[in-house]
């Protein structure tokens, strides 16, 4: 059991709680490093994951610290990606000032989203997110000029001050670099006023106000600063996809960055990261256990004879192939998770770490929450 | 001038319809939420299951389309009830939030699962009504259309009627404002909440085979539910005639907006009328506005 | 100078009227307590000058300063703070983080500085994390410091309610019944931590209050209420022997 001593109030405002953990950080950031020379087959996903990441960073932001719950952040993820484009392919700007105008734009945008949330709580909130997304969603569709439409546009591999991050593993390290700077932005935002003030909004409006924060300016500055973070997710999105259409950034694309804050765990930038992984990696998994699960089940069931082994195996292969299969596995996951688990991957995460930490002394019911009983949050 | 008026009618009468269906998805969005405070999220797609199982009851089994079409609200209705008993009483006073994931996770099992039962082409369900149409004046008046506006107003009319007049009405409002109030006071509130599940379930049920009619049998006809969000949120979410008064009014800009406006305002206008009744009147018309005492 | 004055406030909450008619001044350093049965008014007053509510008649003057219609964010900076009748803490927050969220009526930083985390962001932190200690030094909540509301038993919440009005530094407090739900010890330390607050902090106390053990322990001055109508003021003796006050609490 490690018990960490705190010796000055400065050490509590440090990123890292003592040297033991920022180590192990230091560890996992080295094994990124070395990934595209331990496991160059994964480098492309894990790309997407980190690109993810920055997006749960966002979401985590606005729903899981601010309790503003959007449905419709898909939208400002095509607004930084076909802005983005917009301003490297034709208006040939270079590719920083790019990505820096296509994120301000964003998050100018989310000020824009923000400004009517101000009056909407709760799940009205959601329900005009929503909306606002299928909009934006049928804006893309029709504005001819900069998106192309239903047409779809091209995306050219990325050029930062003449040298081509064309190559998988460049983009992987440009991806990473713009991830680690997410994060530490994100950190230094939630151990300063403006992170307490977004978590005061959540947990009682009426007492942050008396305690001089002002309603309107932190949930603005959340929305703007959530939008920012996804358009510059967007930028490198667009790269990496190579291709954009309206469709891309639906609905169910929105739900898909949900489902990443609630399955990692809310409140937390750890499970941002943990949903990331786990939202990216999750149809590679599906398509990977396709091709071995019918294999599997014909294996088990050949003890009762190879006719019994073949039907099972086809059977299986059958329901597996289905295409309308994996929107639901995901949303069996996602009930899986909010019934069992609601605290999500990191909370299993940290309850694992707990246990081995305090063993042979953990009790159950540390985590245990007291009976809830629904009380209206009509009059918040 | 004839002519202008006949078209004005027409589309009128056709955004009745339309909206009538809306309404009829808001209504299931209103009785969830009055009772439960929860946004069900799956409602347009428990719509689906209502419309797929009386095609399968009239198509595969070939029974008769009225019992059939109560067969199928009383499958689905009863379905409802049983999400409420496993899988909703275990969320109550987990965060709102949590709980719209949950419905939203469901939607997608419904989704899945109608996909793999019934497949993913198009179907049309055969009913009494198709393809029958009188005209009045210069108004084509189809039946099908017909039907929906009558169904939808005996059904609000029942409704009403239930939630104003009735105990077990009035017990699901005390349900809910205040669940462990409602507890002490001897309703059995987890009862009631399956039964306002059911019935939920059941009225999207009954939306979903009348507007099988008109959309046609498939796995996205639940995205209607979005729509219906703006019917109910313009209605004022915890009123029940707001929920149809909403619908057919989203249903009649809709329809007016397609005729009269540029491409594509027809598929956004009712989220942008969504947009505006949140920004301007977040009650909606008949919604009332609470505060929390402090 | 007027320290702090309420003139006429009146407010109709539908076709009940909450208050009718109330005026009272508060000297500095005293502790003004304000009484009544339940319904009649008080806490609306405190929402009346947290700016939750909008009077209809009626103006309040602080600091020679009309604060009848100022936002409500912008009190705390006038050096106004208040605890809540029913707790409103942050209750997935640290007892410290509650009581930073305190300070952030000081708050000197702008956004962007505090998204580079710059030095004096740093510097800043330092001092809020200071002045958060002396509090938690001045109401013994040092062995709650790290603990989550949502753990914490209800005595110990109203103490955190009234830390983290005190990180506000304010010139005027304003106690919502701060001693209900407390057991008899914790009420006693609640007479003794108004009446330090009083001497030693140089904060005017505010206070609505049932208890009378506590109203006549620590009073100055007394203000009774009754259908939102003040029927009676002056020391606490003399209010709750006032036949009108009598009259109110025991009916008849």
């Amino acid at each position: 059991m490690r018990f960490v001593f705190r010796t000055s109030y400065a050490q509590d405002l440090t990123l890292f709680t003592d040297t033991v953990q920022r180590n192990w950080y230091i560890a996992l950031l080295l094994a990124l490093v070395a990934l595209p020379k331990l496991a160059p087959a994964y480098l492309v996903d894990i790309s997407l994951v980190l690109i993810y990441g920055l997006c749960g960073l966002s979401l985590m932001a606005l729903a899981g610290y601010t309790g503003l719950v959007s449905l419709g952040h898909a939208a400002f993820l095509g607004i930084g990606a076909y802005a983005h484009v917009y301003f490297t392919q034709d208006l040939g700007l270079p590719w920083i000032a790019s990505v820096a105008l296509a994120t301000a734009l964003t998050a100018a945008t989310g000020v824009l989203v923000g400004l009517p949330a101000l009056r909407m709580t709760g799940v009205y909130l959601t329900i005009a997110t929503l909306a606002f997304a299928l909009i934006i969603q049928e804006v893309f569709a029709r504005w001819d000029r900069v998106t192309h439409g239903l047409k779809g546009r091209p995306v050219d591999k990325p050029v930062i001050f003449g040298i081509s991050f064309a190559n998988d593993v460049a983009f992987y390290f440009l991806c990473l670099a713009f991830l680690i700077g997410g994060l530490w932005l994100t950190r230094n935002l939630l151990r300063s006023p403006t992170g307490r003030a977004w978590v005061a909004i959540r947990d009682s409006e009426i007492a942050a106000q008396s305690m001089g924060v002002n309603l309107a300016a932190y949930k603005t500055m959340a929305f703007s600063y959530s939008a920012a973070l996804m358009g510059l997710a967007g930028a490198l999105f667009a790269h990496k996809i190579g291709f954009l259409a309206p469709d891309i950034f639906s609905v169910l694309l929105s739900i898909q960055f949900l489902l990443m804050v609630v399955v990692g765990g809310l409140g937390s930038l750890h499970g941002a990261l943990f949903g990331a992984v786990f939202v990216a990696l999750l149809p590679v998994m599906i398509s990977q256990a396709r091709d071995s699960v019918p294999a599997w089940v014909g294996a088990i069931v050949s003890i009762l004879g190879k006719g019994a082994s073949d039907a099972a195996f086809g059977a299986t292969d059958r329901f597996v192939k289905q295409p309308g299969l994996e929107p639901g596995i995901f949303g069996l996951i996602l009930v899986l998770f909010i019934l069992f688990e609601p605290l999500g991957i990191y909370g299993r995460w940290v309850k694992l770490r707990v246990y081995f930490s305090t063993f042979p002394l953990y009790k159950a019911s540390t985590f245990k929450r007291q009976r809830a009983y629904m009380r209206s949050e009509r009059l918040r | 001038m004839e002519g202008s008026l006949d078209i004005v009618l027409q589309l009128v009468l056709n955004g009745l319809a339309v909206g009538c269906i809306y309404g009829l998805v808001a209504l299931g969005f209103v009785l969830i939420y009055k009772a439960t405070e929860l946004v069900n999220f799956a409602q347009g797609d428990l719509m689906m299951l209502g419309a797929f199982t009386c095609y399968m009851f009239v198509v595969w089994y070939g029974i008769g389309y009225w019992v059939a079409f109560a067969a199928a609200v009383a499958v689905v209705g009863l379905f409802g009830a049983l999400l409420d008993a496993t899988v909703l009483r275990r969320v109550l006073g987990q965060p709102q939030f949590a709980v719209v994931m949950l419905t939203i996770g469901l939607g997608a099992m419904f989704r899945s699962f109608a996909s793999i039962v019934w497949g993913t082409e198009i179907y049309t369900l055969p009913t009494p009504f198709s393809a029958h149409t009188s005209r009045i004046g210069g108004v084509s008046v189809s039946h099908e259309y017909v039907s929906i506006i009558v169904g939808t107003v005996v059904l609000c009319a029942v409704l009403y009627a239930f939630f104003t007049y009735t105990r077990v009405g009035v017990a699901m409002q005390a349900v809910s404002q205040n669940q462990l109030a409602a507890y002490y006071m001897g309703i059995p509130v987890k009862l009631m909440c399956s039964l306002i599940w059911a019935i939920s379930a059941g009225v999207a049920a009954i939306a979903g085979v009348l507007l099988a009619p008109v959309s046609l049998v498939d796995i996205n006809l639940g995205f209607i539910g979005l729509k219906a969000f703006a019917a109910a949120v313009l209605g004022g979410f915890g009123s029940i005639p707001g929920a149809l008064v909403g619908g057919i009014t989203i249903g009649l800009i809709e329809l007016f907006s397609g005729t009269y406006l540029p491409a594509g305002f027809k598929d956004v206008a009712a989220y942008l009328v969504l947009l505006i009744v949140l920004a301007v009147r977040p009650q909606g018309i008949f919604g009332a506005v609470g505060r929390k005492k402090v | 100078m007027t320290f702090f004055k309420a003139e006429g406030l009146g407010v109709n909450f539908g076709g009940v009227r909450a208050l009718d008619g109330v005026s009272f001044e508060v000297e500095p350093g005293q502790v003004f307590t304000i009484i009544g049965p339940n319904g009649a008014g008080k806490t609306t007053i405190f929402n009346l000058i947290s700016r939750i509510y909008d009077p209809s008649q009626g103006r309040l003057v602080w600091n020679d300063e009309d604060i009848t219609r100022v936002p409500a964010h912008e009190i705390a900076a006038r050096g106004i703070a208040r605890t809540f009748q029913n707790i409103e803490l942050f209750e997935h927050a640290t007892v410290l983080d509650n009581l930073l969220l305190g300070r952030h009526a000081h708050k000197r930083s702008r956004f962007f500085g505090e998204l580079l985390f710059l030095p004096r962001v740093r510097v800043r932190e330092l001092e809020h994390r200071e002045a958060a200690e002396q509090i938690i030094d001045f109401l013994d909540l040092h062995a709650y410091r790290d603990r989550l509301i949502a753990n914490l038993p209800y005595g110990v919440r109203k103490v955190v309610e009234l830390a983290r009005a005190l990180c506000t530094r304010p010139k005027l407090l304003l106690l919502d019944e701060p001693s209900s739900g407390l057991s008899v010890e914790e009420t006693e330390d609640m007479a003794f931590w108004i009446q330090d607050i009083r001497n030693l902090l140089h904060i005017t106390v505010l206070m609505v209050e049932h208890d009378m053990s506590l109203v006549s322990a620590v009073s100055d001055r007394v203000l009774a209420l009754n259908y939102g109508r003040a029927i009676a003021e002056g020391s606490a003796r003399e209010v709750q022997e006032h036949p009108e006050v009598v009259k109110a609490y025991l009916g008849g």
